[in-house]
């Protein structure tokens, strides 16, 4: 999919550490500490190629650019939560330029518990691993900040949780609102991520090789004097217009 | 090389010629234009070209393939399909099983039959087995909400889109005396007369259509259809020399095949517009889906099938 190998190289230095694919200026393949982070990264690009081909053998997933055009850009993707595949789904039908530059936000952890899982949340997906517990001096928004900061686009579940229930969702928590008053020129892009839950409904065993669409619809920020609640509800209607239309 | 390889080459490299003249013709028309301009229709038209390019590359290596070819390249078909259709079908998760084995037991073994040339039993595996069986399964679970509508659309799909796709290789199977192993010939004549006069009657329908068949449904005219199925006719009869129809047999055999196709193709699109969808999928660039592609073969192949049998068996 993704163009010739010099592309890669115009694209060092990454923008944060890691981001850029594949990096031969940066990596020197035979110095010993080298060869090993390079094996990584070769690994962590193999691996996320698989799931990317894997992703579209199953489901055929396909981007629907509604409301805003597939250019690199900095956005906060923000997604309804179903299943554990919505990540990876977005993460598939990102165009390669994007995929480069963007950095799920995924809880530590989940992300953490093994060693293929610590390989496959950070260096596959690059993931902005953030700690929930309240104890932690670690603080999510300022990681999340920080990415932001350093140019990456995100892609966070607004919800907080897996939505186990019949709502198509749950209440959204503050971080969407925290993010963008904290930088309001970055596009806040509503995500639905449809079918998931019929391709692999909770306690089955098969997944069926239903479509699976991803809608991107129109960017939204935060309103000058726009409450939290106010703003929360607006993004939460935001992302529920983009869900294809449901037979009932 | 034998005698039906050698058809095969030639109707591909005649499709390719056929393909350069309409890739010639769109660039010729796009050099015409203005630099900045975008035409839509030009684009739309030139993206369909390059469809069909890869069309006839896959459907040509097949035929070459011979037999294996053929049956993988319309199960896959099949597949594509039955993922398109059941994506927009009534489901729930008591059904799920009854889908999966939708996806990975009936396509696969229908196709296993067709292979095996086991007529008796793909004639009516999805009609009576999965027909009777699938909807069991979904019962066992318990869940009667909307259940008609569930297992009714469930079995659309596996009938357009396992049993009638899984009915163009079938044809493979036909036991004509005197034609040999020339049957698979019957395959690229179907596609290509179904292909070219549904090209035609969109070409016609747009120069001289003026009697919509269904308003509101589909941009189809009386006028379209009349002249796409006497073009399919006059292609039958140029292609009669790869069918064991004669010339007046091929036209026929064209007109009918064409004719369903373009009705066929009516009922599809009452689904669509009943699901609110423009196109099945976004498989083929310019075309959307393989259902959007195939909805004429799929309609006519069954009848092909059975008149051929019928008549020249």
């Amino acid at each position: 999919m993704s163009a010739n190998p010099s592309d890669h190289r115009h694209n060092c230095p990454a923008p944060f550490p890691g981001g850029g694919a594949f990096c031969f200026s940066i990596v020197p393949p035979f110095a010993k500490v080298g060869s090993m982070k390079f094996l990584r990264q070769f690994a962590a690009r193999i691996v996320g190629q698989s799931i990317r081909i894997f992703a579209r053998a199953i489901t055929a997933v396909r981007a629907d650019w509604k409301g805003i055009e597939p250019v690199p850009r900095q956005r906060v993707y923000f997604a309804n939560h179903t299943s554990n595949a919505d990540m990876p789904m977005i993460w598939s039908v990102l165009p390669p330029s994007m995929r480069r530059t963007v950095r799920p936000v995924a809880a530590a952890d989940y992300w953490l518990k093994n060693k293929i899982r610590a390989f496959v949340g950070p260096e596959v997906f690059n993931c902005v691993l953030v700690d929930r517990r309240p104890e932690v001096k670690d603080k999510p928004m300022d990681k999340i900040i920080a990415a932001l900061d350093e140019g990456s686009s995100l892609i966070i579940f607004p919800e907080g949780n897996r939505n186990m229930t019949d709502d198509p969702l749950l209440p959204f928590k503050a971080g969407l609102y925290n993010m963008g008053v904290a930088r309001p020129e970055v596009d806040l892009v509503p995500t639905w991520v449809a079918n998931l839950t019929e391709i692999m409904p909770k306690g089955e065993i098969i997944p069926l090789p239903l479509i699976c669409t991803v809608t991107f619809g129109e960017p939204i920020h935060v309103r000058d004097d726009e409450s939290k609640d106010d703003f929360l509800k607006r993004a939460s209607d935001a992302l529920l217009a983009q869900r294809p239309e449901v037979r009932t | 090389m034998t005698d039906t390889m050698t058809d095969i080459l030639l109707l591909t490299i005649g499709s390719f010629g056929i393909l350069i003249a309409l890739t010639f013709l769109g660039e010729v028309l796009r050099a015409r234009e203005d630099p900045g301009f975008n035409n839509p229709v030009l684009d739309t038209y030139m993206t369909r070209v390059q469809s069909w390019w890869g069309m006839v590359a896959f459907v040509g290596f097949a035929l070459l393939m011979g037999r294996i070819g053929v049956m993988v390249l319309f199960a896959f078909a099949s597949f594509a399909a039955l993922r398109e259709f059941l994506t927009l079908t009534t489901k729930a998760q008591a059904d799920h099983l009854s889908l999966a084995l939708g996806f990975f037991a009936v396509l696969p073994l229908q196709y296993v039959f067709v292979g095996l040339g086991w007529d008796g039993l793909y004639s009516i595996f999805i009609p009576v087995y999965a027909f009777l069986l699938l909807p069991i399964v979904s019962a066992l679970r318990g869940n009667p909400d909307r259940f008609l509508m569930r297992v009714a659309e469930t079995q659309w799909a596996l009938m357009i889109a396992v049993f009638c796709v899984s009915h163009v290789p079938a044809l493979m199977n036909l036991d004509i005396s005197g034609y040999g192993d020339r049957s698979l010939l019957l395959v690229a004549f179907l596609v290509m007369v179904v292909q070219f006069g549904d090209l035609l009657e969109y070409f016609f329908g747009r120069r001289v259509g003026r009697t919509q068949i269904a308003p509101g449904l589909s941009p189809k005219t009386w006028e379209g259809v009349l002249c796409g199925v006497g073009s399919a006719m006059l292609v039958g009869a140029l292609l009669n020399w790869i069918t064991p129809f004669g010339v007046f047999g091929a036209m026929a055999m064209a007109g009918t095949a064409s004719l369903v196709g373009m009705f066929g193709s009516l009922v599809v699109a009452s689904i669509k517009r009943d699901r609110g969808v423009k196109d099945w999928s976004h498989l083929i660039p310019g075309q959307g889906g393989f259902v959007d592609q195939l909805d004429s073969v799929i309609f006519a192949a069954p009848i092909f099938y059975h008149l051929t049998k019928y008549f020249y068996t």
